[in-house]
């Protein structure tokens, strides 16, 4: 047993100097791994941006409240009676000025992005004054907060670095209604920073909903509290609502855009993962054709078969995962951080949002990079240890 | 043809090496073939719209409904030949991820309107006659496994009905086919009126109108004219060509579909660049070869000719079966299940396709063969 390690590490460090002989064949195959890696986690890095910023909006305490029957808020409707009762209902957190509940309404407007100028539907949220205590993370940072009942809008973030025109003092119309961008906030990277937000007292007559509003957002006495009040609203005559956890609501919200860049990023990584072993295949067939001779010799001064594998499999495996590092390394350094903003489906809006190359996703990237190491490796080095030694020996 | 045995036997000396070249050069054009339906996709059916229709949408946003009464007012403005409209009713069937497209139309004038929606007679009458009926597209319904006859309930995540259930229930009366590659047949489509009558709220309210004009040249001055008539009403339009709109969709998406793209071809490329690189090489390794035909009095153009037929023949062979398979691939529909309606590979990307074989075919065996030709006959001997 010890005997084969050594005399695969011997074999190894001889066909490891030997590269340099085949430089180019060599790069070429690590080369190949190298794109395919680097594509596979570019393409993975834009879902995870997107989850990531969907799911940091979702605080553990946080509850959404809605229609009975409906996915998404822009399809909901609740009555002003029902969003008291829901404001009042057991579990909700209560501060100095009363419950910790905002009801909302959810429309989208039209803005021009600023990256190709053409029109996207960026959502609009109506808030209640207790909004900023429920969404406590979001800070106003520059300018002012609105004031309730005037037609002012603060901006997130993502929105104002994607779309047009958002700036500080701007005078925007949509419909009949011209508004006033006072302020500016930033809420950690949550989805909030993609929206507009202004007084839902003001949005209603805009956009002639009445009285009603779209969901309740409310703040819990602890995580725990989430069944008594979803307990208390079901089985309350009054409502027929659904209530969901922020965390759970915002990742449902995710679900469609996920699975499209998913399976689109898997069919395409996974046939250029095909052709990638294909290169290596033939890479290490050639180094092993090369080598006929060398290793005919080896295995004539009583070198095992195993050590020939095992040194021919090293050999692609080195290769792959230089490749496999270096593609990651390409898409972490081109693509981690890079800010855009697309169509959610589910909710018809416009998210800003960075792609992230998370550790994670290397790590995935780099174990794709030794499988098809592994795969590239193992049939030439099969065919080098089953060389029959005297024809091999004669072989030019 | 005299040569042909010869071409062969050269390719057949390494077979691993060409089987694996063959294999790469197909995976290359299955991806190229991906990478064609994906920009269809994403383009969001730009280049398959009617040139003579407009779609006219509520002025603030899409989501904001328009009163139905519009309907009269915009077939009475010149130049109008023809109108429809449509509502979106966002319904769930049985779960959220089963996503397609459901509209309340008024069948007619609907399938007046979309001629390419090709629906048997026959089942068309039957619609008609049908309150709680619906029509669907052939993908859905190959999706699902509907028949004509079968009752599907969708959930309404928008409209209730007036008993408060949320549970429509609808009869398959037909199923309808495109009648291009790329028209869409994934809508569900069912009665205006039973659905306007049974619902609780938005009642005498459509969500956009479809409009045909007699002069696809004369579509911006009518657009202009539709939005005029509606000037200061409470709810005022926004009309544009069904490109325009299809096109403003595709901008949200974004760059997203730009950079999936542009992935997608460098990898197409870097995968080309390799496969050639294999074939080049195995040209390479012959130099002395071509130099002792050269010597039995084979002229340049002829050597030549056999490197370039054995390299086309090897790049043909392997880039006309990816595309192949990479056509019938994309045509059994796209790999996200349902979220990218419009999923093929056009024919004008198979014809590019099959110019980057020829291509790939004469770039990778002339190159090497070239510069086996620029040296003396002595010299490529002594390096063989």
């Amino acid at each position: 047993m010890l005997r084969t390690i050594v005399q695969a590490g011997v074999v190894t460090v001889l066909n490891l100097r030997s590269i340099g002989q085949r430089l180019g064949a060599s790069a070429a195959s690590a080369l190949g791994v190298a794109g395919v890696v680097a594509v596979f986690v570019a393409v993975l890095s834009i879902g995870e941006g997107f989850r990531a910023t969907m799911v940091a909006t979702g605080a553990p305490d946080a509850a959404v409240v809605f229609r009975g029957g409906t996915d998404t808020e822009m399809n909901s409707v609740l009555g002003l009676e029902q969003t008291r009762i829901i404001a009042d209902a057991a579990g909700v957190r209560r501060g100095a000025e009363g419950p910790l509940a905002s009801a909302e309404l959810f429309v989208v407007v039209d803005v021009a992005k600023r990256s190709s100028g053409t029109v996207a539907n960026v959502p609009l949220r109506g808030v209640q004054p207790a909004a900023l205590a429920v969404h406590d993370r979001v800070r106003v940072v520059e300018g002012r907060k609105f004031e309730t009942g005037r037609n002012e809008i603060i901006v997130g973030v993502g929105a104002a670095q994607q779309f047009r025109g958002l700036n500080l003092g701007a005078r925007l119309r949509w419909g009949e209604n011209e508004w006033t961008v006072v302020g500016i906030f930033e809420s950690g990277g949550t989805i909030a920073e993609s929206e507009l937000w202004c007084d839902a007292g003001v949005l209603q007559p805009a956009y002639r909903r009445g009285a009603s509003f779209q969901s309740v957002h409310v703040r819990l006495d602890s995580p725990d509290a989430f069944s008594r009040f979803k307990d208390a609203l079901t089985s309350d005559p009054r409502l027929d609502v659904r209530v969901i956890r922020e965390s759970e609501y915002w990742e449902e919200q995710s679900r469609m855009l996920r699975a499209v860049i998913r399976n689109l990023g898997g069919l395409v990584a996974m046939l250029m993962g095909i052709g990638a072993v294909f290169g290596a295949l033939n890479t290490m067939y050639s180094a092993v054709a090369a080598r006929t001779r060398e290793i005919a010799t080896l295995r004539a001064l009583g070198f095992g078969g195993t050590a020939v594998v095992a040194s021919v499999l090293v050999e692609s495996l080195l290769l792959a995962l230089v490749g496999g590092t270096l593609g990651g390394s390409i898409a972490f350094l081109l693509f981690n951080g890079y800010q855009t903003s697309t169509m959610n489906w589910q909710s018809f809006s416009q998210v800003a949002f960075a792609f992230r190359v998370t550790p994670a996703l290397m790590v995935q990237g780099i174990g794709y990079s030794i499988l098809m190491g592994l795969l590239g490796g193992m049939f030439p080095a099969i065919r080098a240890a089953r060389l029959p030694i005297a024809t091999a020996l004669r072989e030019l | 043809m005299r040569y042909l045995h010869l071409i062969l036997r050269n390719l057949l000396r390494k077979k691993v090496r060409t089987v694996f070249t063959l294999l790469s050069i197909l995976v290359a054009f299955i991806l190229f073939g991906y990478l064609a339906a994906i920009k269809m996709a994403f383009r969001m059916g730009v280049d398959l719209t009617g040139a003579d229709r407009l779609v006219v949408i509520h002025k603030v946003s899409l989501i904001q409904p328009l009163p139905l009464s519009y309907q009269g007012r915009i077939e009475a403005i010149e130049g109008v030949r023809d109108v429809a409209h449509a509502s979106w009713f966002g319904g769930v069937y049985q779960e959220p991820s089963n996503f397609f497209p459901q509209m309340a139309v008024e069948p007619e004038r609907y399938l007046r309107l979309y001629p390419e929606f090709l629906l048997p007679e026959e089942q068309k009458k039957a619609w008609l006659q049908d309150r709680t009926g619906a029509v669907v597209g052939r993908q859905t319904a190959s999706r699902f496994g509907w028949k004509v006859g079968d009752r599907i309930p969708i959930q309404g995540t928008i409209f209730r009905k007036q008993d408060g259930g949320t549970t429509w229930e609808f009869t398959i009366d037909g199923i309808y086919d495109g009648k291009e590659k790329g028209t869409d047949t994934t809508q569900f489509l069912f009665h205006y009126d039973y659905f306007d009558e049974s619902r609780q709220f938005w009642r005498g309210a459509v969500g956009w109108y479809i409009v045909r004009v007699a002069d696809p040249d004369a579509a911006a001055r009518i657009a202009a004219k539709i939005d005029a008539a509606f000037a200061n009403s409470s709810a005022e339009t926004k009309t544009s060509t069904e490109k325009a709109f299809a096109q403003s969709f595709a901008n949200q998406v974004g760059n997203i579909g730009a950079i999936i793209q542009a992935i997608v071809l460098a990898v197409f490329f870097t995968l080309m660049l390799v496969a050639g690189n294999t074939m080049a090489q195995a040209v390479r390794e012959r130099t002395g070869e071509l130099a002792v035909l050269k010597t039995l009095g084979f002229s340049d153009a002829k050597v030549m000719g056999l490197v370039l037929a054995e390299s086309l023949i090897l790049a043909g062979l392997g880039g006309g079966l990816g595309l192949a398979l990479a056509w019938w691939m994309t045509s059994l529909g796209d790999p996200t299940r349902g979220f990218l309606p419009i999923f093929y590979m056009p024919g004008k990307d198979l014809l590019l396709g099959a110019a980057l074989v020829v291509g790939l075919g004469f770039v990778a065996g002339a190159l090497p063969a070239l510069r086996a030709m620029r040296l003396t006959i002595v010299d490529a001997l002594r390096r063989g």
